[in-house]
């Protein structure tokens, strides 16, 4: 049922459907990117695609809304 | 002379208002699509799991509906649509941007129903931008959606009644609810007849999921501000005045925070199209409709939280009196003569009444500006601080608008959705100004210069 | 009472008080909107020596140029003294870009195509050459105008200008034929002068004290992208028909490239003009035409996305040339309007010359070629 896809080369499972956000907060990674001036840390915040917090490199194609982006096997994210 | 169109009818939106406008024009005859940029119908109040079902009031209706539709329209999902446009001969062009790949994608109608929902209406204070403080909608979202809770040990803020069924959902399953603050007080609710009579009901019944828990419920109480190094480790919960100034304050241990003041409408391609908006009673702008839907703007419908949020039973209602207007105005022969039927209208008007007065019980009291540090943002993308937008009302700002030229708060990703309300209560705006985006979601250049090979359909 | 009211507190409005009252004069500002409300605040803050005809208007550019450097020095926004680089697609405009640089008499280098890179690594491959100017530069325009402003409360005596921000002027006061003051919706205001910078919306004040002024909004439209993580772009980049849609009579939609990063990270892209009356309406091909073009010129910028866009409306006379000086038909009724595109670039230099006429000395430019008596 379940799959993987690598976070900065950790490996985390998924459930199908799940977004990459989800996942990742679910393996208690809370936070993936900082902000470009305090280098404040951002993860999760409206969870459904508006607020623009949750930003992330998905297979090579930057500036992913996590929560909108349904995990697939295999996927390579990286974070900043 | 009918226009060349993929559709009669796209429908923008798959929440109840969209899934009920799609399968009453579509049962009339009319072709119709529906699109939405989630992976799934259902919208914010049916969020479901992959493989799942809705839940909640009104869910096996919601999923009966679904299946009626999907099979006489056309449902395109994973579509993020970026603008839409008029054209010469009246018909519009749905732009879109579709799949992980960001395709341009357009779709032509000859009308157009926008039932676009709305997200939270979020109130910054010291530390909001922590990871583990998420919205109220956005905690409820990783659950429903997803199965994951938004943290162990979980404190729920703001004001309004959907912060109840947050709190239920979340200690339903298995979350920790270390507290429910609701800033205003009970009184209103209580006081006003329409809503002693209505939909109390329901609110009792998560009122008592949560007393079985023991999840402690406070009244005129808020979180004013969320602590920690790299997420959020312990708030600020503080007893409130009926003004929500602070009258004395104590530290709650927790991981996650689920804070919301109310919704905001999504109306932006209202905007793009020239439809006239107007304000519900929480000061959100909202798109101005008549009884049977329409918009200033001919051929252009929109139902639910658009027209003034109101919750799911009035959006799958607006969104029936929508479709079968639309049935209506481009004559197809299963249209209603007089729109909709009477007895929709009236209950629509009465689910119409309940939420306005819903709307003034719990409302956004001036004192959580005093929660405000110097330093506290106020626009989390271009992390702004209150400082900043102090100083721009200093120099001459008089508006949201200018505050935004000035400091730059609602210039970056979000475009404002998330500090709009609060930069417009600052500069000391009644009410919220209809939000002015030529360009509702990002689209890579690339995708933008090839608009002219998009898809059809 | 105020010696000078000035109309419109967009960047001329405020270079105008700030000179002023740095004449000392007794100043007041007026906006029926905010402080930078109108086109003020949907320009790119061009600061540009590199895309005028040798004449007056570029005679008033290098002496505005010099004088942003001065203003700036107070601090308070941005001012990015970055330079522009024009760019030829072909050999033959490369030809023509440096034939007008050499009339210009501006300081400048020419750039030939192999050389390119090292000013714009991310410029397309294929282009002729260019011509870099040192001297262009970009400011923040909203926030600059606010604090001219600001700097010329606090800086020139208490009260010597004051900025009444949601006023609106509904007339004139005159005695005789001369102006002697405004009606407003808030009450008149009784001054020695009034300065009429109202930008775009000039040409309606000019009508409420009888005389006509041909200022007609000429829309253009900005694309912006996502901040950037790097600076992808370091100058001002146009190409060469940007100078030529500038100077040009049409009414019809005219595209060219412009394109250059901000401080804030986000790459801003232009340019569109097209005379359309004040209609708001987004025209999703001109943004695509925008899209395309900048990504001729930069292909990296094809994965960046575009989160934003927004237009303005250039206050557009019929001859390309500001309105600068007092009506002789309206004794005590000055211009400062009409600057097109450039008004950010030419504020001060037009409030600096404004303030020597109210103050009844010899402008440092001959002010004729802006007359307003031009149109009468």
């Amino acid at each position: 049922m379940s799959f993987e896809i690598t976070v900065d080369g950790r490996r985390v499972t998924v459930t199908p459907g799940q977004s990459v956000g989800a996942a990742l907060h679910a393996a208690g990674i809370t936070s993936w990117r900082t902000t470009r001036h305090g280098g404040r840390p951002r993860g999760l915040f409206c969870g459904i695609g508006v607020c623009f917090d949750c930003l992330v490199t998905v297979n090579g194609r930057d500036s992913q809304r996590a929560c909108l982006v349904e995990a697939m096997p295999g996927d390579e994210v990286t974070t900043s | 002379m009918t226009p060349e169109t993929d559709y009669d009818v796209v429908v923008i939106g798959g929440g109840p208002a969209g899934v009920a406008g799609a399968l009453s024009a579509a049962q009339t005859g009319a072709r119709v699509a529906l699109v939405d940029a989630g992976s799934r119908l259902g919208g914010q109040y049916f969020r479901h799991q992959a493989g799942g079902q809705p839940s909640g009031q009104g869910a096996d209706r919601f999923v009966r509906q679904c299946r009626a539709m999907e099979s006489r329209a056309d449902v395109l999902l994973g579509h993020k649509v970026w603008a839409v446009e008029q054209d010469d001969d009246g018909s519009f062009t749905v732009h879109c941007v579709e799949g992980r790949d960001e395709r341009p994608v357009a779709i032509t109608g000859r009308a157009l129903l926008i039932a676009t929902g709305a997200h939270d209406r979020p109130l910054p204070f010291p530390g909001w931008d922590l990871p583990g403080v998420f919205t109220a909608g956005g905690a409820q979202a990783l659950l429903k959606g997803n199965g994951v809770l938004a943290g162990r040990r979980v404190v729920v803020s703001g004001t309004g009644p959907f912060l109840l069924p947050v709190a239920a959902g979340l200690a339903g399953a298995g979350a920790s609810v270390a507290g429910v603050y609701e800033a205003n007080g009970l009184f209103g609710l209580a006081r006003h007849p329409l809503l002693a009579a209505g939909k109390t009901g329901e609110a009792v019944g998560y009122g008592a999921a949560l007393a079985r828990r023991r999840v402690p419920y406070r009244t005129r109480h808020a979180v004013v501000a969320a602590h920690g190094t790299t997420a959020v480790t312990h708030v600020t919960v503080a007893r409130l005045d009926p003004a929500w100034k602070i009258l004395s304050t104590r530290t709650v241990e927790c991981d996650a925070v689920a804070a919301g003041y109310g919704f905001v409408p999504q109306i932006e391609l209202a905007v793009q199209l020239g439809c006239a908006t107007g304000h519900s009673p929480d000061g959100s702008a909202v798109v101005a409709v008549d009884a049977a839907q329409r918009t200033t703007v001919a051929r252009v419908y929109a139902a639910g939280e658009p027209t003034g949020v109101g919750g799911a039973a009035l959006s799958e209602l607006e969104g029936r009196v929508a479709g079968l207007t639309i049935a209506h105005d481009l004559a197809f022969p299963g249209g209603s003569t007089d729109h909709a039927p009477g007895v929709l209208l009236r209950r629509a008007e009465r689910l119409r009444a309940f939420a306005d007065a819903l709307q003034q019980a719990y409302p956004v009291k001036p004192g959580w500006q005093d929660w405000l540090a110097d330093d506290t943002l106020i626009c989390r993308c271009e992390e702004v601080p209150m400082a900043r937008v102090r100083e721009a009302l200093a120099l001459g700002a008089t508006d949201a608008r200018s505050v935004k030229l000035l400091a730059r708060p609602g210039m970056g990703w979000c475009q404002g959705r998330i500090c709009g309300y609060a930069v417009s209560c600052l500069s000391g705006e009644p009410t919220t100004p209809a939000p002015r985006r030529p360009i509702a979601q990002p689209i890579t250049l690339g995708c933008l210069e090839r608009i002219e090979d998009e898809q059809p359909r | 009472m105020s010696d000078v009211i000035v109309i419109g507190a967009g960047v001329v409005g405020a270079a105008c008080a700030y000179y002023a009252a740095a004449a000392g004069m007794d100043v007041t500002v007026l906006d029926r909107g905010p402080v930078a409300g109108g086109t003020t605040g949907a320009g790119e803050g061009n600061v540009l020596v590199s895309d005028k005809e040798p004449g007056p208007e570029l005679d008033l550019a290098l002496l505005s140029n010099r004088l942003w450097r001065e203003l700036a020095g107070d601090g308070g926004f941005e001012f990015e003294p970055k330079g522009g680089l024009v760019v030829a697609e072909t050999e033959e405009i490369q030809r023509q870009l440096v034939a007008l640089a050499g009339k210009q008499g501006v300081e400048h280098a020419v750039v030939p195509g192999g050389a390119l890179r090292d000013y714009e690594p991310h410029l397309a491959a294929d282009l002729a050459g260019g011509v870099f100017y040192p001297q262009d530069a970009q400011v923040q325009p909203m926030l600059a105008a606010a604090q001219l402003i600001r700097h010329g409360a606090e800086s020139f005596g208490r009260g010597t200008l004051r900025l009444r921000t949601g006023v609106s002027v509904t007339g004139f006061l005159r005695e005789g034929d001369r102006v002697t003051g405004v009606r407003t919706d808030h009450g008149d205001i009784i001054g020695g002068a009034v300065v009429n910078a109202a930008g775009t919306w000039g040409g309606e004040i000019a009508a409420m004290a009888g005389v006509e002024l041909p200022v007609l909004p000429r829309r253009g439209f900005i694309l912006v992208t996502e901040p950037l993580a790097e600076p992808l772009i370091r100058h001002k980049v146009y190409t060469a028909a940007y100078v030529t849609n500038v100077a040009s009579d049409s009414a019809d939609l005219e595209t060219s490239a412009v394109v250059e990063g901000t401080p804030a990270g986000s790459v801003l892209i232009g340019a569109s003009r097209e005379r359309v009356g004040f209609d708001r309406t987004t025209s999703i091909p001109v943004l695509r035409r925008l899209a395309a073009q900048a990504t001729a010129l930069f292909p990296v910028l094809r994965d960046k996305r575009v989160i934003r866009s927004y237009c303005g409306f250039r206050p557009y006379c019929p001859d390309h040339l500001p309105v600068i000086g007092e009506d002789p038909r309206v004794p005590g009724l000055l211009h400062a309007c009409g600057h097109e595109g450039a008004g950010i670039g030419l504020a001060p230099a037009t409030g600096h010359l404004l303030a020597q006429v109210l103050a009844g000395d010899r402008t440092d430019l001959d002010l004729a070629p802006f007359s307003p008596g031009r149109f009468a």
